[in-house]
Parts: structure tokens; C-alpha cells; sequence
């Protein structure tokens, strides 16, 4: 079932004329409106005017996330905030939000694409379905409930958390249909096994899971365990939140949104496009944002293409789920978390080393966040009512600057391994 | 049906028309709105072949019509509407329809010709109550349908219209757009340019917006009209909420 047929199965040549005549127009607002973007073609010397082909694409500079917080909060924005309808931000914590706008017809199209990828993943209208992912800031929450909206599914916008009353919710109002993390869905299933209660007596049928990244083992789990079908969907606020690519029912893959996306995949190195089929770093171009149009975002996220047409019927060119970030940001929780912000902080305190490890655990489908601290000798001998001091302090500062709770434990000096040049700072447990 | 890449045209010197890109499907009503100047008839005369483009692709049908002479284009079935009617005045009705149906005579005869004569009576009445009269003598509306009357004779498969609006009265513009729409309906595909952007955009499925001999925005005729800026520049009216 497809929710635009017309569109989710359009010939390719259809759409790279669609494309093109987007990318055209949207590289002509950019270049006039965004001061940001003229200055930057400006400095390579490139006509936005004289776009003749989707590979000119490749002759335009890359946005990254830094462009973004430089020019915080509005100064990416195409359109003046009168027109402006909602905006949100993306889960980066103190000092490193991004913001990003949308206008009407930005809202619009943004519920037409979730609403598509709900179809793909097998929701009608006749679902019911549970959102369990936060409202708010996020995108998730709202992208994935004006979608459900848009298709005209039933919506219960419970949020996240509260486990027990998810469950209570999910038997008395019948859901058919759950929206959280991969990883909440196993906390689900693991409530539910502890009350005693049997997952086939539920209504649940399928499940749209994203926000995190996850594996073909996490999904047999959950559809094992929940008795769904669990589809991986993707998106990020920086180019629209959720609805940018989705799984099928054959969920081997994510049909991107390609008449409102432009995908590009590179080498993070050498920031040339790699050969097709091959694993690099996802660049994004919106081609119809009104607000916030983005040109070239990097995302950090690896992928790969999958050219093979999809038994589905979908034309849209599918991505592998993603397997990995080009960069050491980690996603704990929900949050983006960098090594360097936790440098930062113990940088600030007295009596820690520049030498520590950031280890990641998933326990009981939860991550968990353990970062090892080198401490000067005096510390590490002193009476443990001192140490026990200097511990909450690191978790206090931690905590208020990551936005989630991690652990830390002191250690002696020079005990974590060092390596030749770059130090192995992190150490990621859960095997995604 | 209709694409149109990178296309560049104007007049000697003077660059019109940008790197416009675009496209029509079959049996869609697409609009192309702007202000005056913006390029909208140049670009119906570079498709027409009145207007020899510098750079750029124009295929319709799948064929490459952007070397065609225009007689050729037309046969190829893609007629033009052109502003401000252009009917031959010192003609009859009648006659100026059945020059309109001059390929088709060349192609499929005089039997053709006839039937079709009937089919734009039967579209626009007022045409056979005035089939003897000279064109030069009708009202503007009359006029206009003459024209629409007289581009249909060839029996196109895209009709390219342009300011089919101009200089006629409010009530006389909803019945030719009501005729817009019901050629729509009888499987035709419609190229519309107009200024009056709200009333195009109200009967079209998409919309491009043209400034200055550039695409600037384009998408369904409700984002359009929905867009902020659309309804400050072509709409008159800041939308009150």
C-alpha cells in the first residue's frame, strides 16, 4: 500500500526532472535569501544561477553541524520568522543546540512524508497508534504524530516513559501500532514479561522504530518478543526530523523521500562520492524546505545505497540502516553526546588528568555511560570521603552538561592504555 | 508530456529566460504565474517556436522540438492560445476555427475538420450562434473563446494558454476558466500563464512562479497559494489570521 503512489513509484526519469527543477529553485532561494549560503558560493566561486545538471551538486560546499550552531539560532533560515509556523531543536545540550523552522507548507509536506512511511510500514487508518517517543523540542514526537494524523490513524500522544502505564494504555485502548526507539521497545517487552503479561494478547501488529541506531539482531529480538513486524525509519532535525527514509514491509532497506531529498553518499576523507553500493558518509540536500533549507548537510551518519529496485514497487532508491557515525558522536539514549564535551568538563576540574575512557553498556536495553577518570596520585590516596566528593562533582558536571546521567570511577594515574597517536577514548559495548 | 531543461531565451542581446526547467504531465492544468515582464509569454514562444532558444532542452513528447519550426510544432500537437486573442478580424467565426484546423485538414481531411468545427460548437455555444459573423465584431469574451476555440481545432494534446484572463470582466473569467477546466476533464493537458495568480492557481494542479527569467518556486497550486510569499507578491493580500 502507498499513501502517493503517484510519487513513491514515479519513473526515475520523472524524477530527476522533479529534483532537478527543485534544486534549481531551491539553490536560487538559498543564494538570495541566506547571506550564510551567498557568501559561501561566493567563495567558490559558484553561479546557483547556472545549475544545469544534479552533478553540479558536487561543485557546492558541505554544511555541517558547526555552521549550524554558528549561525544559531535563525541565521540559517530562508524565510522571515512572520512565516515561521513551529520550530524545534535538535537533542544537542548546553551551548550546542541547533534550531530549525518550518513554515505551513513545510509542516504539510513534512505530516505527507511521515504519513508515507507509516503506510510503507504497514499503518492505515484504521490503526491505533502509540507514540512513545518525547514531545517537545525533538523532532520525533511531532513529526511522527502529524504524520499518524495525516494518514488517519488513531494517535495517542503518551510521550516517552512510564513504562508500566505504556503497557496499560497499550492493552486498554487496543494499540496496533508502536512509535518509540528500538531499544524502549525491548524495555517494553521486558515490562511486559515481568507482569506476566503475553505479548500475543496485545493488539500490537507492527512497530516504527528510529531516533537511535539499531541491528538486524535488535530487530528479531523485538519481533520475536512483541510478536511485530519492526520497520527502521530515519530522519534528522537538521534536515527535517523523521520521514526522510523508512523501511517497507520487505524491511530490507530505506526508501528515501528522493522528490524532497537529495542523497549523496562520500568518502569522509577525501569528500569525494564513492563508488555506488559502497559505505561512506550520508549528505543531505532538502529540495523543498521553505524555512530551513539545507544544502549538502553532512550527517556523519554511514551508510550505503542500495540501487536494486525493492519487490515493493517503490521506485525511491533505498539505504541501508545506518551503521555507524564518520565522527566519534555517540548516541546514548536518544542524545547526541561527543568525547569532547566530556573532555571539557574534566578539563575544568582540579586534580583530574587529560586521560580518560568513555565506556558504553547496554543493560536491560538502557544505555548506560561509564567514564573512567585518571586522578592525580594525592587524590587517588586521599581518605575515600574526598574521592567520593570528586566523584559526584565529575557526575554533577556531567550530567548538566551532556543533559543525561553517567557513571564515573577514578582511577590511578597512568593505568588507562595509552595508544601511539590517537587514544582509544572510547570503547562502545553494545554491539549495534 | 512536456520537458523543458536549463532552458536559456530571449530576444538578440537580451536574456529572458534563465535556466528554466520544467515539466507538464498529461492531463494536468499547469499554471505558470508572475509579474509582468517575468518571461511567462517568452517562454510559451520559445516552446511555440516563435522564439529560437540560445541554450537548453525542450522535448515534448519525447521528441526534441527545440530546432522545430512552429508550423511543425503544431502539428506535433502543441498549439498556443496567444495573448490578447489575436482572431482574425475580417474573418468570419467559422473561418478563423476552420484555419485553426489546417493540420488537421492536411493530416485526416475535410471530414475531420467538420466534426471538430461541431465538437468547439458544442463547447462554446456562443460561437455557433455567431458562426457567420465577423470576428472583428465580438465581444472580448467571444474573442477569447474564438481563440481557445480556434487552438483546439488542431486537436493538440497540450494547449498552452496565455493570459487568457486579460481585459475581461470577473464574470466572463470564471467561464473561460470553468472551459479551462472542463478541457481538463475531456483529457487535455493545459499550459496556463497568467497574472491573475489566484484564479490560475485555483483551477491548476501545479504551479510554477517566474520572477525575473527565473523558476523560483514551484509545487502544488495549494502550497502555493498557501506560501507567504506568493500571496504578498501575486495575491494582493497579506493573509489575516
Amino acid at each position: 500500500m502507498y499513501w502517493e503512489p503517484e510519487k513513491e513509484c514515479m519513473a526515475r526519469q520523472d524524477l530527476e526532472q522533479v529534483q532537478l527543477e527543485r534544486l534549481q529553485s531551491t539553490l536560487y532561494r538559498v543564494g538570495t535569501h541566506v547571506p550564510f549560503y551567498r557568501r559561501k558560493f561566493d567563495a567558490l566561486k559558484v553561479n546557483y544561477d547556472d545549475f544545469q545538471s544534479l552533478e553540479d551538486l558536487r561543485r557546492l560546499p558541505f554544511t555541517s553541524k558547526q555552521d549550524l550552531r554558528d549561525n544559531y539560532p535563525y541565521g540559517l533560515f530562508a524565510v522571515p520568522l512572520r512565516d515561521v509556523v513551529r520550530i524545534h531543536s535538535s537533542s544537542g545540550t548546553t551551548g550546542l543546540a541547533t534550531v530549525v523552522g518550518y513554515t505551513r507548507n513545510d509542516i504539510k509536506n513534512w505530516s505527507n512524508l511521515v504519513a508515507r512511511i507509516l503506510m510503507a510500514a504497514g499503518v492505515t487508518d484504521e490503526d491505533v497508534i502509540q507514540i512513545a517517543f518525547g514531545y517537545g523540542l525533538f523532532t520525533g514526537g511531532f513529526g511522527l504524530h502529524y504524520g499518524a494524523e495525516r494518514l488517519g490513524a488513531s494517535v495517542i500522544p503518551i510521550s516517552a516513559g512510564n513504562t508500566k502505564r505504556q503497557i496499560q494504555i497499550m492493552q486498554d485502548f487496543k494499540t496496533t501500532a508502536l512509535v518509540c526507539t528500538p531499544s524502549y521497545a525491548l524495555i517494553i517487552a521486558d515490562t511486559l514479561m515481568e507482569m506476566g503479561i503475553n505479548p500475543n494478547g496485545l493488539s500490537l501488529k507492527v512497530g516504527l522504530f528510529g531516533a537511535e541506531p539499531w541491528s538486524e539482531a535488535m530487530r528479531q529480538e523485538i519481533n520475536e518478543k512483541l510478536g511485530i513486524i519492526a520497520t527502521d525509519n530515519y530522519g534528522l532535525s537538521e534536515v527535517m526530523g523523521p520521514g526522510v527514509a523508512g523501511e517497507c514491509m520487505e524491511c530490507s532497506g530505506l526508501h528515501i523521500n528522493e522528490d524532497h531529498f537529495l542523497l549523496e553518499v562520500i568518502d569522509p576523507e577525501s569528500m569525494e562520492p564513492v563508488a555506488p553500493g559502497e559505505i561512506g558518509e550520508l549528505v543531505i540536500t532538502t529540495l523543498t524546505k521553505e524555512a530551513f533549507p539545507m544544502i549538502r548537510y553532512r550527517t556523519r551518519d554511514l551508510t550505503r545505497l542500495i540501487p536494486e529496485p525493492c519487490p515493493c514497487g517503490r521506485t525511491f532508491m533505498r539505504m541501508q540502516r545506518i551503521m555507524g557515525r564518520s565522527d566519534d558522536m555517540l548516541i546514548i539514549k536518544g542524545v547526541n553526546v561527543f568525547p569532547v564535551q566530556i573532555e571539557k568538563v574534566l578539563f575544568e576540574i582540579e586534580g583530574t588528568e587529560p586521560h580518560y575512557q568513555i565506556i558504553v553498556d547496554r543493560e536491560n536495553h538502557s544505555d548506560k555511560v561509564t567514564v573512567l577518570v585518571e586522578v592525580v596520585e594525592s587524590i587517588f590516596f586521599d581518605e575515600m570521603r574526598k574521592q567520593r566528593v570528586m566523584i559526584d562533582h565529575i557526575k554533577s558536571r556531567l550530567a548538566s552538561e551532556l543533559g543525561i546521567a553517567v557513571d564515573v570511577k577514578i582511577v590511578e594515574e597512568k593505568t588507562l592504555e595509552r595508544s601511539e597517536g590517537k587514544s582509544k577514548r572510547v570503547i562502545d559495548n553494545r554491539m549495534l | 508530456m512536456l520537458k523543458i531543461r536549463n532552458l536559456d531565451s530571449g530576444y538578440g542581446k537580451l536574456r529572458v529566460l534563465k535556466n528554466i526547467s520544467l515539466h507538464v504531465h498529461g492531463g494536468e492544468i499547469v499554471a505558470m504565474i508572475g509579474a509582468n515582464g517575468a518571461g511567462k509569454t517568452t517562454l510559451l514562444h520559445t516552446i511555440s517556436g516563435l522564439v529560437k532558444p540560445t541554450a537548453g532542452r525542450i522535448e515534448f513528447e519525447a521528441k526534441d522540438c527545440r530546432r522545430m519550426p512552429a508550423q511543425k510544432i503544431v502539428s506535433c500537437g502543441c498549439s498556443l492560445v496567444p495573448e490578447g486573442r489575436q482572431v482574425f478580424a475580417t474573418l468570419s467565426v467559422k473561418e478563423n476555427l476552420i484555419l485553426g484546423g489546417y493540420v488537421l485538414q492536411k493530416n485526416e481531411g475535410k471530414k475531420a475538420v467538420e466534426r471538430e468545427l461541431q465538437h468547439q460548437y458544442d463547447l462554446f455555444p456562443v460561437l455557433k450562434e455567431r458562426s457567420s459573423q465577423l470576428a472583428g465584431t465580438l465581444s472580448g469574451g467571444e474573442q477569447q473563446m474564438l481563440a481557445m476555440g480556434r487552438a483546439l481545432m488542431s486537436r493538440p494534446r497540450l494547449v498552452m494558454m496565455d493570459e487568457p484572463s486579460t481585459g475581461l470582466a470577473p464574470l466572463i473569467v470564471r467561464n473561460i476558466f470553468q472551459v479551462i477546466v472542463r478541457l481538463r476533464n475531456e483529457g487535455n493537458t493545459v499550459l496556463l500563464v497568467e497574472q491573475n495568480a489566484k484564479a490560475a492557481l485555483s483551477i491548476a494542479d501545479r504551479g510554477y512562479v517566474l520572477e525575473t527569467g527565473k523558476v523560483i518556486l514551484q509545487g502544488p497550486s495549494e502550497d502555493l497559494l498557501a506560501n507567504r510569499d506568493v500571496q504578498r507578491a501575486y495575491l494582493g493580500r497579506e493573509k489575516i489570521e
